[in-house]
């Protein structure tokens, strides 16, 4: 085994333990020097970013699972007793982990370097890059662990660095109080999502997610309560509607570098959703098999895909209204992305969530045995590409927007939209990424935004024309949400105030025009996008079957 | 392996095509014909006299920092008429960390009865 395949089989452990050691040496390099120290958290970000790469196109390119496990070679242990169990931490990456340890990278990467001249006035940076490296490992570690209680260890790490980055203006009593909230909030979640994982293990002995994906009956009470558990306290952190009340404080006040970097633990949380929903419960949920010999039903499939379709419509839909109308009525600009961001994870919920009722049934008669298998149908599946492909563009779209609005308070020291205007004279690279983002989160062509929103719509349409319709109209209303700010912030006539505010550093474009960059990049390309990258994931969600095979092999 | 054909190609929606390089080709044209059009209008007008100065039906010009609309004076008419709806939000929006536990725990009831009972 040469260097490269070495670092590539190492690859899914190297992408938490890079940054996780790097937190632990960026206090030490602190007291070299500020520059160095920044340099070194660029360094091991762009270090975890090209293992990302690699591991991601070995995984999308050539259609393969890796599995890494800590202390072995295989998940399952056989003792003298000749019953296997799986006991050991395994990291199993499929086209899903790889489509969001993605977003994770492009995310930390843009937020590291973005942070350098942002946060340069700050005091007390050392702890700063220490929690932002420990978030970016613990929301890498979400994404990647194929464990449910190292899940909620990732989880925890992730929750406690985020509390303490959305805190970091320890001078402002609002940035206390929203790291309070959002600490609270996290933790009762947590405690809900660790209870459910107590009553998994306590059921099936097992702690692996395709072991329980393979065991799981679904014919006691405990499965059902646990179910409901993960889907609420992964609701909760997803930020989905009536449930997303910490978010708009959390994005509001933490630092805008943060905020970013917030997006990905926030879809970290969606992803784990999703993840419990198709592939631990997606034998009972998106695969039922029913078995008929002789008239008579052996197993019979549930219908529990349809109650958790309706659950995550109506919980979508919500989220869409209530996020853009309190969007368009805000007058604090962060505050405004953050019901914008919550407006959009209610796109992903109901692209995902409409495709549950497009299951339908498949009969094949073998030796007598009649053998119904469901399957989603193709709006379904385009539905499931769609909400994946928004996934990532959210991210981008709604982080750029975020770091515009840093750029904006970096220069002003102003968040409220009634007391800025003007500023495009002065900030002419700042207004245009602030365009490209308005047009990409509204799902305008030719950006991103447009591709996975024209996805959602049309297979939305053909499973329920009305949801449709109110998927493009608070698509519309978001628009008219970004369309008041630029014109309250960027338009209209010079301030005096702000007559000398110049240009954000360079640092500061070059995180806001990477995320530009690729946005236009996947709105010209974005069959690429979709054949080489959604594609996979999409796949990996709905084949329950692969997980598990893949990963117990 | 990529290839050009995923690079350049349309992507399939199920019930129809996007393809974004067409668009935007198609937008470049149409700025052109835009800019050929425009090249015909007058250039004559006088600066910095009446000509160049807004209208305001007689009245008096205020100073331009004073005509910048705000923030919130935008879609008052929207909000206006749906102030019904905007007092529920206002009301859900406390800002109270009880009350987000108290959603919460109200969402986790209705799916519990939903998964769990029905």
């Amino acid at each position: 085994m040469n260097f490269f395949e070495s670092l590539l089989t190492h690859s899914p452990a190297l992408i938490v333990a890079v940054p996780l050691l790097g937190a632990f040496l960026t206090p030490l390099i602190s007291k070299i020097n500020d520059k160095i120290r920044n340099a070194f958290v660029v360094f091991i970000v762009g270090l975890t970013g090209v293992l990302i790469s690699m591991l991601s196109y070995d995984v999308l390119m050539n259609n393969k699972m890796h599995n890494y496990v800590f202390g072995g070679d295989s998940a399952l242990i056989m003792p003298a007793s000749g019953e296997s169990f799986a006991v050991r931490i395994i990291f199993a990456v499929d086209g899903l982990n790889a489509f969001m340890i993605i977003i994770g990278a492009i995310l930390a990467f843009v937020g590291v370097i973005y942070s350098w001249h942002f946060m340069k006035e700050h005091t007390g940076l050392d702890k700063y890059y220490t929690l932002v490296l420990l978030m970016i490992a613990g929301m890498l570690g979400m994404m990647l662990t194929g464990d449910m209680f190292n899940f909620f260890v990732f989880l925890e790490i992730t929750s406690i660095s985020s509390c303490a980055l959305i805190a970091f203006y320890t001078n402002k009593g609002k940035s206390v109080l929203a790291g309070f909230k959002y600490i609270v909030i996290s933790t009762i979640g947590a405690l809900f999502i660790l209870f459910a994982i107590a009553l998994l293990y306590g059921q099936y002995n097992a702690l692996n997610m395709a072991v329980l994906a393979n065991s799981i009956q679904f014919n006691t009470f405990t499965d059902k309560i646990a179910l409901v558990l993960l889907i609420s306290g992964l609701g909760m952190k997803a930020g989905i509607v009536p449930m997303h009340m910490w978010l708009p404080d959390s994005y509001g006040q933490a630092p805008s570098s943060v905020t970013l970097i917030l997006i990905g633990t926030t879809q970290a949380g969606l992803y784990a959703l999703f993840r419990m929903v198709f592939t631990v419960f997606g034998r009972h949920i998106t695969s039922p098999i029913e078995l008929t010999i002789a008239g008579n039903n052996i197993l019979a499939g549930t219908n529990l895909n349809s109650i958790v379709g309706i659950i995550l419509v109506v919980l979508a839909i919500l989220t869409m209204i209530i996020g853009v109308m309190m969007a368009l009525k805000e007058s604090d600009f962060k505050r405004m992305i953050a019901f914008a961001a919550v407006a959009e994870i209610g796109y992903m919920v109901l692209a995902i969530g409409a495709a549950f009722f497009t299951l339908s049934p498949s009969e094949i008669t073998i030796e007598g045995v009649q053998v119904t298998f469901y399957s989603f149908s193709q709006a379904g599946q385009m539905a499931i590409k769609g909400g994946l492909f928004h996934i990532i563009n959210d991210a981008l779209d709604i982080g750029l927007l975020f770091l515009v609005a840093g750029a904006i308070y970096y220069v002003t020291k102003e968040t409220s939209l009634n007391k800025l205007g003007g500023l495009a004279r002065n900030m002419k690279f700042t207004t245009i990424f602030f365009i490209i983002g308005l047009l990409a989160v509204s799902g305008m062509p030719p950006m991103n935004g447009f591709a996975s929103k024209l996805l959602i719509y049309e297979s939305i349409y053909l499973i329920n024309p009305i949801l449709a319709i109110v998927a493009i109209l608070c698509s519309i209303l978001l628009l008219a949400t970004f369309v008041k700010v630029l014109h309250s912030v960027f338009l209209g006539p010079k301030i005096p105030k702000f007559d000398e505010v110049k240009e954000v550093p360079a640092s500061m474009l070059i995180g806001m025009g990477l995320i530009a960059i690729v946005i236009i990049f996947f709105g010209l390309f974005p069959n690429l996008i979709l054949e080489n990258i959604v594609q996979p994931a999409a796949d990996a969600l709905m084949n329950y079957s692969a997980y598990i095979g893949g990963s117990l092999l | 392996m990529i290839t050009w054909e995923s690079f350049l190609g349309s992507f399939d929606t199920g019930s129809g095509i996007w393809n974004p390089l067409v668009w935007v080709l198609s937008i470049i044209f149409i700025l052109l014909i835009v800019y050929s059009i425009r090249r015909y209008g007058k250039t004559g007008y006088k600066e910095k006299t009446d000509q160049t100065q807004s209208f305001l039906s007689g009245n008096p010009e205020y100073e331009k920092e004073q005509m910048h609309i705000k923030a919130s004076n935008m879609y008052w008419g929207f909000t206006e008429s749906l102030k019904f709806v905007y007092k529920i939000l206002d009301r859900m929006h406390t800002g109270n960390v009880s009350d987000y536990v108290l959603w919460f725990v109200i969402v986790l009831g209705c799916i519990f009865v939903l998964i769990g009972v029905i």
